[in-house]
């Protein structure tokens, strides 16, 4: 963990659960794994806010707990999980996927899960409709079986996720013996558990109920505590659901590719792709048509998706695609054509087989990112430069001026800005004279985005408030005071809307990043 | 810093700088002795922000996102400072950070025990210690009207809600002061309006205690 993404993890827990769970998450980050005494000595917080900021952390899937090295009859650990945290950027993007995919009550739904950490379905359902129904014209009300379709599409497309199951962490009922807790070392994987997308049987039907006066977010509250206690009749008691984030990021890979496919060819082109994609996609229905396909493992070797031949192809594509074989054939050879290499043909049987080349196709992208950020950054010359050493991997000085076309005395401090930025690396040869920049690159502008991430958030966090006042200081001569509050508000306004939307904007840039680096990890 | 002189001071390369092609006595850019200013000066202008539907309506689910949480009771606050004595009217006064009580109730079959918080309420115990679990009737100005009417329903029922082991929490979550008639009913068996255990600290030394004197 860099010391950007620690501070980041920081701010997060504050803006989301307060100081106190900041300073206890904090800690926790720093120390790696620690038992609560050993926590709330080292915070000197209270014992029992350490408790509660735990119990937070631990509701939300930020901090996993079990026997630690002195084994089950020692004290319990505590460890944290800072990918957890910093999904946090990312839950404006979680919700509105959902919403694009199964409306508002598909966003409702994720929307609650995150706020809660995990919940039940039958929980889930009521406070949603009730959400609904409160939206919805007098009279009016949204049934539970709407909600419980859209839980269970969720679910089987596996966004929705059931919890890992605990072996009981000190259980209510009556044994006398506790079973063991696992130890920390090994977080239960919520998909190893073979009913984490099974729907449980619940018996609730009914309507959301409308609040009788439309107040503030306090009834939402209470509704939902009410909901909370209510739950015990459905049949799915303490059996707890989560958002899947893995699955998400799938389809956040997917949406970057397709979108890649449709700005540098066409529509239809990127319409291929997609259904190319849900076919290898274990949970679409288009995988039902597809039968051919590589082992789990030689696709994880070979960083592509499962083989998929042309006719499988035609057939899946969507009705609205109404585009003959030869036509298909032709968008096919562009596609494998295409320099950005996001389809690859490897045989001619049945009409001819295809892959999505996700790793290259990610290569590509983290590359069309860089060289966009260098581009903005430090300007056109600078990002010719660069561009020229990602394609020739070494150049000496002398071939940095003559192939980017660029006088002497600029490249020179071109370079060396970019070798300040550690964009780029010296290496010296121990042989004959010329030594060689080279590239580098990713890991760093990973780390600086996420810096730049920290510091939006840290201003957001201040409210950038002493840069406005002095702006409206000196703007304003003789203002009422309301007039100077309202203003200083819009402006805060204007600055924290900008922040927030950057936050947005360059966690994209941080997922494509990140997603290039994890699948180069996986193709080893 | 440039990776070739981490760890270095300035003056020892391992390499002539000539090779570099940084002639000598030429003027390199200064190295930087402190961190990089917050606010960097730009030589490029940055790319605006993406606008459009979808980038406004992620910047209002994050905002939104935000404030509800800091609503719900994830979010801890620390105590608030104690006052100098303590009073008898306190146990009925509106108590704004809810004692730190966990709101939310925890499912313990998938927490370590020894994270559950025992709160003691020595002036509101009733019954068993079981964990609470808040139930807020709604109250508004109907409701009061009702209150009175079905007052003796009322006493049932809560007389089975302690059966089942549920504690009415008192209003503390109703904000607004306006709303005085909230105060009129409080669960703790009380017959006086909550205006009675006002101490006077609110309205900064109004004599309403002190009768005899005359008003003018």
């Amino acid at each position: 963990m860099t010391a950007q993404e620690v501070r980041l993890c920081g701010l997060l827990l504050q803006e989301h659960f307060g100081d106190v769970v900041e300073k206890v998450g904090t800690h926790l980050i720093r120390s790696g794994v620690l038992t609560l005494r050993a926590l709330a000595y080292e915070t000197k917080l209270a014992l029992d806010l350490v408790k509660k900021s735990l119990c937070v952390l631990v509701q939300h899937g930020m901090c996993t707990f079990g026997a630690g090295r002195r084994g089950p009859a020692g004290p319990v650990e505590y460890r944290i999980n800072c990918e957890h945290i910093l999904h946090m950027l990312r839950y404006p993007r979680y919700i509105y996927t959902a919403k694009s995919l199964y409306g508002d009550t598909g966003e409702l739904i994720v929307e609650e899960i995150l706020q809660r950490g995990q919940m039940t379905m039958s929980s889930t359902v009521k406070t949603v409709a009730d959400r609904l129904t409160h939206n919805m014209p007098e009279g009016q009300s949204m049934d539970y079986s709407e909600v419980v379709s859209a839980f269970s599409r969720l679910v089987e497309t596996h966004f929705l996720q059931r919890c890992p199951p605990m072996a009981s962490a000190g259980s209510s009922s009556s044994e006398a013996v506790d079973t063991p807790i696992p130890a920390l070392s090994q977080p239960a994987e919520p998909e190893s558990h073979p009913e984490c997308y099974k729907l449980p049987y619940i018996n609730l039907t009914g309507q959301g109920k409308r609040r009788r006066s439309s107040e503030d977010g306090e009834d939402d509250q209470r509704a939902a505590k009410k909901a909370k206690t209510d739950n015990s009749e459905c049949g799915d008691e303490g059996i707890y659901w989560q958002v899947n984030f893995q699955r998400f990021h799938l389809h956040f890979r997917d949406q970057a590719i397709i979108s890649a496919v449709s700005c540098k060819l066409d529509q239809t082109s990127s319409e291929i792709v997609r259904t190319m994609l849900r076919m290898s996609e274990v949970t679409t229905p288009a995988h039902a048509a597809f039968t051919q396909a590589l082992s789990a493992n030689e696709c994880k070797q070979s960083g592509i998706k499962a083989l998929i031949v042309f006719h499988q192809i035609f057939r899946a594509l969507p009705p609205s695609y109404n585009i003959a074989r030869p036509i298909l054939d032709q968008y096919l050879t562009l596609l494998v054509d295409d320099p950005m290499e996001f389809v690859g043909k490897t045989g001619d049987s049945g009409g001819g087989m295809y892959v999505v080349n996700l790793h290259r196709a990610l290569a590509n992208l983290a590359r069309a990112t860089l060289e966009s950020v260098v581009q903005e950054r430090f300007g056109s010359r600078s990002a010719r430069i660069f561009r020229l050493l990602l394609r020739k991997r070494h150049l000496e000085q002398k071939q940095v001026e003559d192939f980017a076309m660029v006088p002497a005395k600029e490249a020179k401090d071109m370079l060396y800005t970019l070798l300040s930025e550690n964009l780029v690396q010296l290496q010296l040869t121990s042989c004959p004279p010329p030594d060689y920049f080279c590239n580098t690159a990713t890991r760093r502008l990973l780390e600086k985005s996420q810096r730049i991430e920290a510091i939006l958030a840290s201003l957001q966090a201040t409210g950038a408030e002493t840069a406005q006042l002095t702006e409206v200081e000196e703007m304003i001569t003789a203002p009422e005071r309301q007039q100077l509050e309202s203003l200083r508000h819009h402006i805060n306004k204007y600055y924290t809307n900008r922040l927030d939307s950057s936050e947005n904007q360059v966690d994209e840039t941080i997922f494509l990043l990140e997603s290039y680096i994890n699948s180069t990890q996986a193709s080893r | 810093m440039s990776q070739i002189m981490a760890g270095r001071g300035r003056g020892q390369l391992t390499f002539s700088v000539e090779i570099v092609g940084i002639g000598k006595g030429e003027n390199l850019p200064p190295s930087s002795v402190q961190p990089t200013p917050l606010f960097p000066p730009l030589d490029q202008k940055p790319v605006p922000l993406q606008a459009g539907e979808e980038a406004e309506y992620m910047l209002a689910l994050k905002q939104e996102f935000r404030g509800a949480m800091k609503t719900l009771p994830f979010y801890i606050r620390p105590a608030a400072p104690k006052k100098d004595v303590e009073r008898y009217s306190d146990k009925y006064q509106k108590i704004e950070t809810s004692d730190n009580n966990l709101e939310w109730k925890p499912d313990w079959r998938r927490f370590p025990k020894e994270l559950r918080v025992r709160e003691k309420r020595p002036l509101r115990d009733k019954g068993p210690a079981v964990p609470k679990q808040p139930k807020q009737p709604r109250v508004d100005k109907e409701e009061i009207i009702r209150k009175l009417e079905t007052l003796e329903q009322k006493e049932e029922e809560r007389s089975s809600d302690e059966e089942e082991g549920e504690k009415k929490k008192p209003e503390e979550e109703e904000a607004e002061g306006e709303e005085e008639y909230d105060e009129e009913e409080f669960e703790d068996e009380t017959d006086y309006i909550m205006s009675y255990f006002d101490n006077g600290e609110e309205f900064g030394g109004d004599s309403d205690d002190n009768m005899d004197e005359a008003i003018y």
